[in-house]
Parts: structure tokens; sequence; C-alpha cells
């Protein structure tokens, strides 16, 4: 056993030890997430600057995101009173869709929500904001008896029932929200390393065995396209519950 | 081997933070990057892509806007050029009307300055036919008293010729002539 046998990459590979100090400002998460915000500010305030009613080629692409968020979720869920909550569904959108694409821009290959930290964050806000909703809107009373009491059940299953609405208002969504998000990041960038740091272990290792490590870095390549995919469905479907939860508690009854 | 493999990978799980539970310190960040983000894009990026929205709807709507009110225009036009067209119709009817009535007033004016000029004409000829009768009148008046005195002295002899000058004893005789002939 002299050579050492294959570490496979685990969860430690997620944690950086900062540049400089001991800050956790400076470690890589923190300073991707950092970099996304002056990122996507810098986009969308110098593309939407004009405002010209026929756009340029910056604009148009500007408003191609926006007009996704706007339209094809904020107005499509929420209906009606969808503009105010199109700034929070905008930042949400472009916030995770550009930390999730870290994961597979060379140089900075890491999703930052695969950090638990970043995606609580986000949810914390959703959270937050479509409770106030509901309580401004309903009030509190209100609110809670109709979560805990829809119409037209019979009453013995309100015994089952009312917990289970509570805790879904309370605990299951904002926990499935953040987890989901997570979950996807943390094991797409796992998946990515495994095949990447296998094929360079293959490569180092026996001549015949050498050939192998050009099909596991196939499939990373392959796997990073297909992980494209996942981060940009995942912000998707990350916004579009947070405008969902909003839609109901805007709505009279769920 | 698969021990050793257990060993390692223990050794390194040990060392690494648990993936699910998430720092206290990166949530925190992550607040405040994404408030930040938040407050950018609602102060700075929405509202802009909201104004372009807003004037591309308005210059839709406007285009139309102005291509009505440019038919409303060209019908308000048209309109008052029919009624103009109209009214200068009537107006050229009523300027021949006026015409016409005033070249049968010059007509009439005319013929009656002529039929009086014909009728000074007339009556200038009259007086001075009339004129030269009496003078005609006179004359012969004048000549047939000569002549008859002329005769008379011839006949009656010439002493008779002053006393016949001094009694009017002609103008008498002629007055009675002029009597008894009417």
């Amino acid at each position: 056993m002299a050579q050492p046998g294959f570490v496979p990459p685990s969860s430690a590979d997620f944690f950086f030890n900062p540049a400089v100090g001991s800050s956790i400002l400076a470690t890589k998460p923190v300073m991707l997430l950092l970099f996304s915000v002056i990122l996507i500010s810098a986009f969308f305030i110098v593309s939407a600057r004009k405002a010209a009613v026929v756009p340029s080629r910056l604009q148009f692409a500007g408003e191609m995101v926006y007009g996704f968020v706007r339209d094809g979720i904020s107005r499509d869920v929420i209906g009606e009173e969808f503009q105010r909550f199109v700034p929070l569904l905008f930042a949400i959108f472009t916030f995770i869709l550009t930390n999730n694409l870290f994961g597979v821009i060379p140089l900075m290959q890491f999703p930052t929500m695969s950090h638990i930290g970043f995606p609580v964050s986000v949810t914390i806000f959703v959270y937050v904001v479509y409770h106030f909703v509901a309580i401004k809107k309903k009030g509190l009373g209100r609110y809670l008896k109709e979560m805990c009491f829809m119409p037209g059940v019979p009453k013995p299953v309100y015994v089952i029932l009312a917990p289970v609405e509570f805790l879904t208002y309370f605990a299951v969504r904002p926990l499935t929200l953040a987890m989901r998000l997570f979950g996807n990041m943390f094991a797409g960038h796992l998946l990515l390393l495994l095949f990447t740091l296998g094929g360079q272990y293959m490569l180092k290792s026996a001549l015949f065995v050498k050939f192998f490590s050009i099909l596991s870095f196939g499939l990373a390549i392959g796997l990073s396209f297909f992980e494209m995919g996942i981060q940009c469905l995942q912000a998707y479907i990350f916004t579009l519950l947070a405008a969902l939860y909003i839609a109901g508690a805007l709505a009279d009854e769920h | 081997m698969a021990t050793q493999l257990l060993v390692k990978a223990a050794a390194v799980y040990k060392d690494a933070p648990s993936p699910v539970v998430p720092s206290v310190a990166e949530i925190i960040v992550g607040l405040v990057a994404f408030s930040i983000l938040f407050v950018l894009l609602r102060t700075k990026a929405v509202p802009m892509f909201e104004k372009a929205y807003a004037a591309r709807t308005s210059a839709i709507e406007g285009g139309m806007e102005r291509a009505e009110s440019a038919q409303r225009e060209a019908e308000a036009a048209l309109k008052a050029y029919t009624a103009q067209l109209n009214e200068a119709r009537g107006e050229a009817q009523s300027i021949r009307e006026e015409a016409r009535v005033q070249g049968a007033a010059i007509i009439e004016d005319l013929r009656g300055k002529a039929q009086e000029e014909a009728t000074r004409i007339t009556a200038a000829a009259r007086a001075s036919i009339e004129a030269e009768r009496q003078q005609a009148v006179s004359s012969l008046r004048h000549e047939v008293g000569a002549l008859a005195t002329e005769l008379a002295s011839k006949i009656v002899g010439e002493a008779l010729e002053d006393q016949v000058r001094q009694s009017g004893i002609v103008d008498r005789f002629l007055v009675d002539l002029e009597k008894s002939e009417k």
C-alpha cells in the first residue's frame, strides 16, 4: 500500500480557509456572494439606466431577465398586486441564479448556495414577507384560522389537518425551500467533484487506468452542462415558490 | 484497505462542519448581501425598467391617439372645406342675383335717362319751332302791314302816310282782322 487510496470528495471540500486572516468574509463562498451582488446590481443598473423606448442590446438583455421574473413569474402567479413583489422576486431570482451558476463558471467553480447559510438567509426574507403580507391583509387571527381550518372539511379531520397545515406554513415551507436549493447545489457540486477528482486520480494511476480518466472527465464536463440546467431550474423554482407563498398569503381562501 | 479508507474518511468528516447546519455568520452575510442587492435593484433597476415599459406602452398608445386625432382633424377639415364650398356657392349665387338686379336697374335707369333726353330734345325742338313760328308770324305781320300800307298809300296817296303811321290804323286793322278770323 505504497500508493495512497482514492479519497472521495466529502463535505469537507465545501469548507474553505480564509484567504487572509481568519474572518469569514475572506472565505471563497462569501467573496463569491459579495461579488455576485456587485455583478448583478452593476449589470441591471447599467442596462436599465437609459430606460429607452427602443432598447439597446444591453437593455434588451436586462429586460429579458426582468420581464421573465415580472411577467412570467410574478404576474402569472400573484395576479393583480404583483407589482409590489417584483423587486423582491427579481432580486431572489438573479441572486440565486448567479450564485448557482458560479458552480460551473471556470475559476469560480463553486455554487455559493451549496453553503446552507445562504439559502437560509434568502428563505428568511421570503418567510418574513409572506407572513407579514398575510397578517397585514387579514389580521393574525383570521390568518391562523384560515390556515388551520380550511372550509369544506369534516370536523374530525381538523384534528390532524390543523397541526399539519400549521406546520406547513411555519416549518415545512421554509425548511424545504432552503433545503431544496442547498441540496441540489451541494449534490451537484459533489458529483462534479467526484468525477473530476476521480479522473485526476486515475490519470496518476497505471497506464490502463489512465484511459478511464477520459471517461471520468467527459462525464464531469457533461454533468457540468446538466448542472447548469439544474442551477437555472432551482433559481426558477425558488422564485416561483416564493411567489406562490406570497400569492397564497394574499388569497382570501386557500 | 477498506478500513483504512473508512478511517481516512472519518478523519476528514470529523474535521469538517456538518453541511446542513447553517453557520450564523454566513446567514448574516447572506442577509446583508441580499438586502443590499434588493435595495439596489429596487431603487435603481426596477423603476427604470418599469419606466421603459411605461414609455413603450404610452408610445404605442400615443401613436394610436395621434393617428386618431389626425383622422379627426382631417374629418373636421373636410367638413370645414365642404361648408366653405357651400358658402362660396351660395355667395356666388347671391352675387349673380345681385348682378342681375343691378343690371336690370342700370338698364332701367339708362332707359329712363334716354327717355328723358328724348323728351328734352323733343321739347327743345318744339320750343325752337314755336319761336321760329312766332318770329315768322311777327315778321309776316310786319311785312303784311308794310305791304298793305304801301299798297294803300299808292292807292290813297302819299299824304296819308304820316297820318297812318301816327294813328296805328294798320295795327287796329290787323287786330280786327284776327278777331274776325276767330
